[in-house]
Parts: structure tokens; C-alpha cells; sequence
């Protein structure tokens, strides 16, 4: 997620390919060096959905579809 | 003579050239500012739409259909509460939610989630979470609507506790006005009775026929 832009696609492959996991693992510490938070929508018993935060790509389940990275929550208003 | 005529010459030439000058120096300048380029601005006016397009299609794909629901009819999101421990006094909780009772948030895009005992409509707290970019080296733009509610609804189901901890916590009605709560709570109720009741007719109940019949 971007500001003024939404949805903003990083980077993509097929993790069993070893160039496109090496491209998603540089591309998943470099949003977070960023400041950014990862979360993995996951679903939940009794049909619920909830996210996932992860914060080393080995806890990215392996059969997640994507990742998304948004900025930080810092107190407001 | 000749000395003379010329002495007063300049002194003539001086005095129009001081009377004159501010006229020609303006003309220069509207001259100048005529000919310079004027920078276009890159405004693009769907970009917005476009973006909040896009962030209604990753919000609708991450949530489950009653979220998605909720959201499109109503513009908010109910999260149920789900510490293991309750929500604790020291953060915005009360004595019944520390026993257990159940609580819930409600997500609006750029607004404070608002907790609350959903038993009692009780309102218990005003949560107020920014999501700034700090990638920006000049301020940062809003996220689009449905992107903001989606980061609160991971921050949410993802690690409750850090939210709320992160989020400055107010008393109810600081940004939000409790009048507008309550009655978003009571269309809320509302829409899951009518939601329920097609997902009844749906399914061939007549239970879900008679009871729209005994109430409209």
C-alpha cells in the first residue's frame, strides 16, 4: 500500500524457483529496512479472515499468495 | 550657452528617465513573465479514484464476505476483540472486559477505531492510528480510504495488542461523535437481521420469511 496510490505491486515469482525467492526475500527485508509491516491474510477457523504479521520471510507461510507491506502505525490525530 | 542647453538637457533626460523608469521596469517584467515557461503540474484527477479502486479490491479480497458486506453498505468494518486476556483497564478496557466480557472495534477509514462493549453499546475508547509513510522525504499523502481501514483491520487481527498500544487512546467523542456511533451500532444491527434473514430465504427456510413478514 502506498499513499496516493494504493496497491503498488513489489515484486513476484514462484517461491520453489530459487532466483525469484532470492528476489522476494531482498525484496521483502528491503520494505521492512523501510519501516514497513508485512501481514499475510489468513484464514481463520469458523470462516473468519485475519492477517498474519510476520516480520522474517521465513514466517511467510509457504503456500501464502502475497504479502502486503504497509506503512507503520504510529499514534495519531 | 551651448554648456547651458546641454546642462539642462540631462537634467531634463534625468527627470524622465526617474519619472518613467518604474512604468518600463514593470513592462520589463510582464515581458519577462510572458515569456518565461510556466511548469506544468502533473495533476492526473483519477489518480485518487483509481488508487481507492484498487484498494477496494485488496480490502474485499483479504476480508470475508460479511466484512466486505459491512463495509460496502455501511462504510465501517466491525473487528471483534480478541485478546486472550481481555482488554485490560490500562487500555481502555473495563472490569467486565477483563473478566471476559466480549468487545469489539469499529474500523471508519482516516478515524480513531472506536472500541465497545457490543451487550451494552457501551463505548469504551477512542483508538487514534495514523499509517504515515516514512518513505517520503516531504510529508506523506493519505492512504485511499479502503487501504486505510484494511492496515487497520491487519494491525487489528494481526497483533491487537500492539495496536493499541501504539495508538494514542482518548475517551469516547474526542474525534468521533458517540451520537453517530450509537446509530452506526443500531444500523449495524439492523443490516445483520436483514442479512440473515436472506441468507435464511436463501436457503429455503420459511423461519426467515415469517419473520420479515411479522416485522415490516
Amino acid at each position: 500500500m502506498k499513499p496516493g496510490h494504493g496497491e503498488v505491486l513489489l515484486a513476484e515469482g514462484d517461491i520453489d524457483v530459487r532466483a525469484d525467492e532470492e528476489a522476494l526475500v531482498e525484496e521483502f527485508r528491503r520494505q521492512l529496512e523501510l519501516g514497513m509491516w508485512a501481514a499475510v491474510p489468513v484464514s481463520a477457523p469458523g470462516g473468519r479472515r485475519e492477517a498474519r504479521m510476520v516480520r522474517d520471510f521465513a514466517d511467510v507461510p509457504r503456500d501464502a499468495d502475497r504479502v502486503i507491506f504497509f506503512p507503520r502505525a504510529a499514534g495519531g490525530c | 550657452m551651448a554648456l547651458a542647453l546641454v546642462a539642462t538637457s540631462i537634467v531634463i533626460l534625468a527627470l524622465l528617465w526617474e519619472v518613467s523608469w518604474p512604468t518600463v521596469s514593470e513592462q520589463l517584467e510582464r515581458r519577462r513573465a510572458g515569456r518565461a515557461r510556466v511548469p506544468s503540474l502533473d495533476i492526473d484527477p483519477g489518480r485518487e479514484r483509481r488508487a481507492e479502486q484498487r484498494a477496494r479490491q485488496l480490502l474485499r479480497s483479504c476480508v470475508n464476505d460479511e466484512e466486505w458486506e459491512m463495509y460496502r453498505d455501511l462504510g465501517f468494518i466491525r473487528v471483534w476483540g480478541a485478546l486472550a486476556d481481555g482488554l485490560e483497564r490500562d487500555h481502555g478496557g473495563t472490569v467486565a472486559t477483563e473478566l471476559g466480557a466480549p468487545y469489539a472495534y469499529l474500523l471508519y477509514p482516516h478515524k480513531p477505531v472506536v472500541a465497545y462493549l457490543p451487550q451494552t453499546r457501551e463505548l469504551l475508547n477512542e483508538y487514534c492510528v495514523d499509517f504515515p509513510d516514512e518513505t517520503r522525504p516531504y510529508g506523506s499523502a493519505r492512504l485511499p480510504d479502503s487501504d486505510d481501514v484494511l492496515a487497520k483491520w491487519m494491525a487489528l487481527t494481526g497483533d491487537e495488542r500492539r495496536l493499541i498500544e501504539t495508538a494514542n487512546m482518548h475517551l469516547p467523542g474526542r474525534q468521533v461523535d458517540p451520537k453517530r456511533v450509537r446509530r452506526d451500532l443500531w444500523r449495524l444491527q439492523e443490516w445483520e437481521r436483514q442479512r440473515m434473514r436472506r441468507r435464511a430465504r436463501a436457503d429455503g427456510d420459511p423461519a426467515g420469511r415469517d419473520s420479515e413478514t411479522v416485522s415490516e
